[in-house]
């Protein structure tokens, strides 16, 4: 049996691994440096779960302490939704190119997803609980019940894939010389869903703005498109 | 023009409280009704996107320029996206132990996928906006 922590101690665990990860970021931020792995992102879930292992609590105690950020979670994603509004003049313009990107990054994440696990010998079981991995976690938990998927692998991966994006995303970036936000954006939140998303607001608010577009449309395309194609060739 | 909100002037300073209130009320009541809509309509989309495509369609169609007050209330809650998304993110580190045996595969898949994703996708976007530039 585990020992008992307070709630309230567990989710200042989370405030108070945030700060240092925090200041450790805005001090590497200096131009040239390269230094993806250092965002709170990845450093402060590090701290956390290192201490969590230290005086042995489990996850689901911490996840329950901790339920406040995820519904305020929620609140963001509806707040989302002001940007969306602030630059709607700018994707008006631009409703097919954003069209076709969307099919193809959405299609694309999933192929590539499916590939790459053949290839790597995973089983069939793990490769339907990888296929919505670029699309936000409670659509993703929604796709991969219905498909037959594992909730917990899933989960996981899809945390990953969005650390994994909003790390290393801002570097492909500079090496493929994209310096449009709304390319940036776009992609961001296709690929690397909401936490893509907090990174692309990092970037600019017209990069946010691309970034929940892109989020909500994949999620929604996905979410209507993924169980059909894996019955048809999968299951 | 319409960008980033202005800080509220000095007139505004003593109901700022308030205007933070208030833009609060108007994202929650947003994230109830999607929430009724996902339960009810029993639709995969989680409550909190239907939420935000309502009041993106509400502050689109309302007309009038949207208030100082919600956009304030809107970014103060985006820029703590990151530290919102740190419980989920240790989950990653206590995923359940039943697929032991593919954890390369797992990772592989992740990375590279990811990768490819990213760059795959901005190339084509790149592609698409190109003819824009193009007359320079």
């Amino acid at each position: 049996m585990m020992a008992w922590i307070s709630p309230a101690s567990l989710l200042a665990v989370t405030f108070a691994a945030f700060t240092p990860a925090f200041y450790l970021y805005k001090i590497s931020k200096v131009p040239p440096a390269i230094h993806p792995l250092l965002h709170p992102l990845v450093t402060a879930p590090l701290l956390v779960s290192g201490l969590l292992l230290l005086v042995d609590v489990d996850y689901s105690q911490y996840r329950q302490a901790n339920s406040p950020l995820f519904f305020l979670l929620g609140t963001a994603t509806v707040a989302l939704a002001i940007p969306l509004h602030q630059q709607f003049h700018h994707i008006r313009k631009l409703v097919k190119p954003l069209l076709i990107t969307l099919l193809f990054g959405a299609s694309f994440a999933v192929i590539s997803a499916l590939s790459v696990a053949w290839l790597l010998g995973a089983s069939i079981d793990t490769l339907i609980s990888l296929t919505p991995k670029s699309v936000t976690t409670p659509i993703a938990l929604g796709i991969t019940e219905k498909i037959g998927g594992e909730p917990g692998l899933t989960a996981g991966v899809v945390v990953f894939t969005g650390v994994v994006g909003a790390a290393f995303g801002p570097i492909l970036f500079r090496w493929l010389n994209i310096t449009d936000d709304r390319i940036k954006g776009f992609v961001l939140g296709i690929s690397a869903h909401a936490v893509g998303t907090a990174r692309a607001f990092e970037i600019s608010s017209r990069c946010g703005a691309f970034a929940s577009l892109g989020l909500g449309l994949t999620g929604i395309l996905t979410a209507a498109l993924l169980p059909w194609v894996v019955t048809a060739f999968l299951r | 023009m319409l960008s980033r909100p202005r800080r509220a002037g000095p007139m505004a300073n003593g109901s700022q409280t308030l205007n933070m209130l208030r833009g609060f009320i108007i994202l929650l009541v947003f994230q109830g009704i999607g929430e009724a809509a996902a339960h009810y309509g029993k639709v995969p989309i989680p409550g909190p996107v239907i939420g935000m495509v309502l009041l993106f369609l509400a502050l689109t169609f309302r007309g009038s320029e949207m208030p100082i007050w919600l956009g304030q209330t809107g970014y103060f809650m985006i820029r703590w996206l990151a530290l919102m998304f740190v419980p989920a993110c240790v989950g990653l580190f206590f995923l359940p132990t039943s697929h032991v045996g593919q954890w390369l595969a797992i990772i592989g898949v992740i990375v590279l996928a990811t990768l490819l994703t990213l760059t795959a996708t901005a190339c084509v976007m790149k592609h698409l906006l190109q003819p824009e530039t193009k007359h320079r």
